[in-house]
């Protein structure tokens, strides 16, 4: 390294990227999301080749890349395939203050699975294969967070 | 379809908090490729450069080191994902008849953004993205999944920890060389359960390069024993969405591995392997990995972690320069695996230097839990 470099302490400029964006929905998750904004009801879409029921629903099958044609109403209840429970703060990111858990639900009537929150129970309580019902925010707005959050089912 | 070989190779050191720029971390390592192979930039076809726009915080990552990678009056493309992506586009591109020489150079300054912001941006906007998912929470949802599945302990991932910390003390180059135990991961910090603190990698900023040439344009400018040959790749992508896939299930490793292995003509990984370089962004995932590779059973490879299968002097040496868990560089730790390979293959890798290795497995992952996998074989 040239000598002139060891007299140079380096600068470093602060910054911070905020862009506004709006992003398109699509028919198939707006019909999800009035569904749910609307009536309170998860709804999901099945392969009508390889019968696969997707939640939340997709444009495409992922196995045969045919249109999951056949919309199916979901009871909302589900079993937890997996968890972790969050223990750093995030809030720029995360709904809840740390800790809270994330689960990976398998929903009842489904062949895949949703991510969301577990809530309503200790975080130390929650085990693969407890049995979850979602529970439905009162202000509605169009998004994943309808669902407030899932709950053992009593 | 004509040979290619790696002619050369650089790596920085790598750092938190590196006072380089981008554009000088890129500067470093392609000049350093250069004298490596022994040949200059006009040596040089083309260039794949390796970045993320939202890590580097600025659009268009490539334009911005094309001066810094020579590649000024040639062509550059960028790959944004993990250096065996980029380096298998350079691959594609030298095998096109277009180029007989590619530079292929990724940077990264982790310690420059915020991990966990520009992780949750991977995420659908539409679903998941709200709910404040990132690569470690995400990460802790598919270590339980696979614990579930095969019945394991968080105590068996904890060996990966210790093994790759413990290699790491062996690899000046590395982050966080450590002598640990399986207690000391044990009590780290909780992070996301399973996932405790030495379980996860660190943020970590650094540069690599390596050169890629057919063979027959190798054979002209380098001498033989700087060439290290491509005997295969295999690439293989799975589902985006995190609950459309069974998070313990490999199906695009494993395809990816097959090809890979069928043009390199292996059908016992385990035994004809010299060593391995795994994706172990988390402790989880070396075992996870190794099943899908093929070198262990599904189920099987921590089992094999614990009786030293894969131990420095075991019978697979896996992630001998210490992996990624104790140096990890996004979109460089790849291409950097690369250049382990390569430098293992021609005996010059020092104190990690794998005895006699002559065949090598570089492993890299793009997008959340393993999304897709890309392997490649190297051999003398």
């Amino acid at each position: 390294m040239s000598d002139w470099k060891k007299s140079i302490t380096p600068m470093v400029f602060p910054g911070k990227i905020a862009v506004p964006y709006t992003w398109t929905v699509g028919s198939t998750l707006s019909k999800f999301y009035c569904e749910l904004r609307d009536n309170g009801k998860i709804w999901a879409n099945k392969c009508p080749a390889c019968k696969t029921v997707f939640v939340p629903p997709k444009v495409k099958c992922i196995h045969c890349y045919r249109d999951p044609s056949i919309w199916v109403e979901l009871p909302g209840t589900g079993t937890v395939e997996s968890y972790t429970i969050v223990r750093y703060e995030e809030p720029m990111l995360h709904p809840r203050k740390a800790p809270f858990v994330y689960g990976l639900i398998k929903m009842d009537g489904a062949d895949t699975c949703m991510v969301h929150i577990i809530d309503e129970i200790e975080p130390e309580k929650v085990k693969v294969g407890m049995r979850v019902e979602a529970v439905l925010s009162e202000n509605r707005e169009g998004n994943i967070l309808d669902i407030s959050h899932f709950r053992p089912v009593k | 379809m004509e040979r290619v070989a790696i002619i050369g190779v650089s790596q920085t050191k790598y750092t938190q908090n590196n006072p380089l720029t981008f554009a000088e971390l890129v500067y470093q390592v392609t000049t350093e490729a250069l004298e490596d192979a022994g040949i200059t930039i006009q040596d040089i076809d083309n260039v794949v450069s390796v970045s993320s726009d939202f890590w580097d915080g600025r659009t268009i990552s490539s334009m911005a080191i094309s001066d810094a990678s020579g590649a000024y009056g040639k062509d550059i493309t960028t790959v944004e994902g993990d250096g065996t992506f980029g380096a298998l586009y350079g691959l594609m591109r030298t095998l096109s008849g277009s180029f007989n020489t590619t530079l292929v150079v990724a940077h990264h300054k982790g310690t420059e953004s915020n991990m966990k912001g520009i992780t949750n941006t991977a995420f659908d906007p539409l679903v998941e993205r709200r709910l404040g998912l990132d690569a470690i929470s995400s990460a802790a949802l598919q270590a339980r999944r696979y614990m579930t599945k095969y019945g394991l302990k968080e105590e068996q991932f904890a060996l990966v920890s210790v093994k790759n910390h413990g290699n790491a003390m062996r690899n000046p180059l590395a982050l966080f060389p450590m002598e640990i135990t399986v207690e000391d991961v044990m009590n780290s910090r909780k992070i996301a359960d399973p996932l405790k603190l030495l379980d996860c990698s660190p943020v970590t900023d650094g540069a690599a390069a390596i050169i890629l040439a057919t063979e027959h344009v190798a054979k002209k400018l380098v001498p033989p024993k700087k060439c290290v040959w491509v005997k295969g790749v295999g690439h293989c992508s799975d589902a985006f969405r995190l609950g459309d896939r069974d998070l313990a299930d490999t199906r695009a490793l494993t395809a990816a591995a097959k090809r890979a292995y069928s043009l390199a003509g292996i059908q016992d990984p385990c035994r004809e392997l010299d060593l391995a370089e795994v994706y172990d962004a988390f402790s989880y995932m070396e075992p996870l990995w190794l099943e899908g590779l093929g070198i262990a059973p599904e189920g099987m490879a921590c089992e094999y972690l614990e009786r030293g299968k894969f131990d420095f002097h075991g019978q697979l040496p896996v992630n001998p320069s210490g992996g990624r868990i104790s140096t990890h560089p996004v979109q460089v730790a790849g291409l950097s695996e690369l250049v382990e390979c390569a430098l293992q293959l021609r005996g010059e890798a020092g104190d990690r230097q794998v005895e006699g290795a002559r065949t090598a497995l570089a492993h890299g992952i793009n997008g959340m839990c393993g999304q897709a996998h890309c392997v490649w074989i190297l051999g003398k």
